[in-house]
């Protein structure tokens, strides 16, 4: 994935197809979603959906406008990569026989990973981090054979700065 | 006090200051019916869902308020569709209640079920599926908010057939209770956009309002007025704002775009600002986008934000309600101007030389058009404005979409706003026979006429047979050239004249039969000669609707036109327009 990827944190409320509006929103514009992960937020009432697009700047305003344009959405947000904390998680089952298997948990240990599960001659790792010390790790473990990878998408949270603006709004309203 | 979900739903219809429903039942709307019987409640029985779409949507263009329409769940919901996305497009208030197979039964596959909310969700500002009776008031009344505040457009409430059935509390929920947490359209533009805004328009040297249909949509033609007409600005109409500002108004210049009349279209080529009022940039008034009014800063007024800077980008973007723009705008003009000593600002030399450049080129380029020999079929130019002529000032014109369309949007004299109806940014053909119909509902004091084409004809006509039964006397003109014209004319100017599937021809159907058939009166002009005392035959029936076959010269074509994704400064003129330039050049009158 490019530099220019936009990640959007956008609150929406928790009911039934809000998801399905948001997705085919995108796809009616034209959009590619990277990456989306959804889960409640501490209000019962609303979720969080956190939007990963690549795309220009130019677009992405369009996009935020139209789906601030949907009535259940409540709040969008952009997080400027800079100036957001992104996680990722993955599971991964690596190939780890008699031979390899202390190289791999060596790795783990140095990319502070944990082993969850262990087979005769694989063994499934977790773990979370930024999304390119996974891209990293990922990469390390090719050569002993990835078995299966899945990757949660990232979240995010804007970085607390003392100060500075936090989250730069885009509520839709251009005339501020 | 107890109701049942059905109950409920038609006295929420009441509350909303519903009169006319267009509608069609079946199976999982059967227990709304029933109640209806009891209500004050007109409902207009159609002979096809998508007419019930179009009736609601022409009641919506003439009065203003939403039009409902009620059909029932799978076929009568899909059938509805394209009524919906017509809404859309053009930003028409419409309130569509469809009925829905039992809760227990989404998902099964049931008889006569579709995900109806999943298929309109890109084609409805809003929709709801209702899971409990209880909510069936508040539902109601968050549809009609959505509906008709913002920036309007067509919202669907879908019930299953056991919630109509189910027991609920009656109550009536104040806009408090709503559960709209994320809807809170902007209608107060920003003071410092509109002194920008202002600046700007004092400055101008070159100026040029681009009214669109958000201007009837707010009720801002007063307001848009006052506004030209003291800052001498003229005003060019698309469309979807025909009539907004009245056509023979001296600041007026028609209508722009692909087959606007030349002054518009170059007025908007030539402007140094371009102040958009509801307008939304579409390609059919754009042409080739980077070439359109290529030396204009442009002021854009709309109360939707994602229609700023989606297709140009403005040098002053206000997102706000069209009238209150408007009424800031004229207020701080006025400001500007005395804060600059410029209080005669539209009297410079520039102003006066733009106002000359104008009648200029309308003198030069006028709207004309060859008229027919004696004996031969009739112009659909002439037939226009011969039907003009002999209407009263605030009849409805209604139009189907194609040449005919077109040729009404441009020879028709609009005086009035809310007196023009069509299908837009959808183009539907079919769109006029049942929008005529529910425009009249609307507005039964009005004189209603549909321009229609033969070919839209076909699609909708049935519902001139809803129009007998329930004495809705309308009346329709068919301009029939006996071909898919629009698509003819591109055939013969961009394929080489190789006709492919576009011939219809002119007697099958049998208009007049046809018409007669379904209750109407019948009548047809063979050629030019006839126009009028067909027309005032037609004028004179009022218990049923009239339709006239006006046979028309095929080869006709709509110009000027400006070629699909060409600038605009490449605009074709036409024969007509180029031979009176040479005439009047000739005088040496430039």
């Amino acid at each position: 994935m490019s530099q220019k990827h936009h990640v959007l944190s956008v609150l929406v409320e928790n009911k039934a197809g809000v998801l399905a509006r948001v997705s085919a929103l995108f796809s009616r514009r034209g959009f590619n979603i990277y990456s989306l992960v959804a889960a409640p937020t501490d209000d019962p009432r609303l979720s969080r959906l956190t939007i990963v697009v690549d795309v220009e700047s130019a677009p992405l305003e369009q996009i935020t406008k139209q789906l601030f344009k949907l009535i259940n959405v409540v709040k969008i947000s952009e997080l400027s990569p800079d100036q957001a904390i992104e996680r990722e998680l993955a599971l991964m089952t690596v190939q780890a026989d008699g031979t390899s298997r202390s190289q791999v948990m060596e790795l783990v240990a140095i990319f502070e990973g944990k082993i969850v599960d262990v087979g005769s001659d694989q063994v499934t790792i977790m773990m979370a981090g930024e999304p390119a010390k996974l891209d990293g790790f990922e990469q390390l473990m090719r050569s002993y054979g990835i078995v299966d990878l899945q990757r949660s998408g990232r979240v995010a949270l804007p970085r607390l700065e003392v100060g500075r603006p936090r989250l730069r709004s885009v509520t839709g309203q251009v005339a501020n | 006090m107890k109701l049942t979900g059905a109950q409920a739903l038609i006295r929420s219809l009441e509350t909303c200051g519903t009169e006319v429903v267009f509608g069609l039942p079946g199976g999982a709307i059967l227990p709304v019916y029933d109640p209806i019987i009891d209500s004050s409640l007109r409902h207009i029985l159609v002979r096809h869902e998508q007419g019930a779409g179009h009736a609601a949507e022409g009641y919506a263009h003439a009065t203003g308020r939403p039009g409902v329409a009620m059909v029932t769940s799978g076929p009568g919901a899909t059938n509805i569709v394209t009524a919906l996305c017509d809404a859309y497009m053009d930003s028409v208030p419409m309130v569509c209640i469809t009925g829905q197979v039992p809760l227990a039964a989404i998902g099964t596959d049931a008889f006569q079920e579709a995900d109806t909310t999943g298929i309109t969700t890109s084609v409805t500002k809003h929709n709801w599926l209702v899971t409990s009776a209880q909510d069936i008031p508040r539902i109601v009344a968050e549809a009609f908010h959505v509906a008709t505040t913002g920036r309007p457009g067509p919202v669907l409430v879908d019930i299953p057939k056991d919630i109509s059935n189910a027991e609920m509390e009656w109550y009536w929920p104040e806009e408090s209770d709503f559960d709209l947490p994320g809807y809170r359209p902007n209608l107060r533009p920003h003071p410092r956009m509109i002194a920008q805004a202002a600046k700007l328009i004092v400055e101008a040297e070159r100026p040029v309002i681009y009214a669109g249909g958000g201007i009837l949509k707010a009720r801002a033609s007063e307001a848009l007025m006052e506004f030209a007409t003291r800052s001498k600005i003229p005003v060019v109409t698309t469309l979807m704002a025909r009539g907004a500002f009245p056509d023979e108004h001296p600041l007026c210049l028609g209508m722009p775009g692909m087959h606007g009349n030349y002054t518009a279209v170059t007025a908007i080529q030539k402007c140094d600002l371009l102040i958009a009022l509801g307008s939304r940039f579409d390609d059919r008034v754009t042409g080739k986008v980077s070439a359109f009014a290529p030396n204009a800063k442009v002021i854009h007024v709309d109360v939707d934000p994602a229609e700023l800077g989606k297709v140009r980008v403005a040098e002053v973007p206000i997102v706000a309600d069209c009238r209150l723009a408007i009424e800031e705008l004229t207020r701080a003009v006025a400001d500007q101007a005395i804060k600059a000593d410029r209080e005669d600002f539209w009297a410079t030399t520039p102003r006066h030389n733009w106002a000359e450049q104008i009648a200029r080129w309308q003198h030069l380029y006028p709207m004309v058009y060859e008229p027919s020999e004696p004996g031969l079929p009739a112009k659909p130019q002439a037939v226009i404005e011969t039907l003009r002529a002999m209407t009263p000032d605030d009849t409805i014109l209604v139009a189907g979409v194609g040449q005919h369309q077109m040729w009404a949007s441009q020879y028709w004299k609009f005086r009035h706003p809310y007196t023009w109806v069509n299908s837009g940014g959808l183009g539907t053909m079919g769109f006029a026979v049942p929008a005529a119909l529910g425009a009249k509902v609307g507005r039964p004091d009005r004189m209603v006429w549909a321009i229609d084409g033969d070919g839209c004809f076909q699609m909708t006509a049935q519902e001139i047979v809803t129009a007998t039964m329930e004495q809705i006397p309308i009346k329709i003109a068919i301009l029939n050239n006996a071909y898919l014209g629009m698509v003819r004319q591109w055939q013969e100017m961009f394929y080489e004249e190789r006709y492919s599937e576009v011939y219809l021809s002119p007697d099958l159907p049998d208009y007049v039969k046809w018409t007669e058939a379904m209750g109407g009166v019948g009548l047809r002009v063979e050629s030019g000669d006839d126009i009028e005392n067909t027309i005032d035959k037609a004028n004179s029936i009022n218990d049923r609707p009239v339709v006239v076959d006006f046979r028309i010269d095929a080869k006709e074509k709509v110009f000027p036109m400006v070629p699909a994704g060409q600038s605009n400064d490449d605009i074709v003129v036409g024969p007509a327009i180029e031979a009176h330039f040479e005439a009047v050049s000739k005088k040496g009158n430039r």
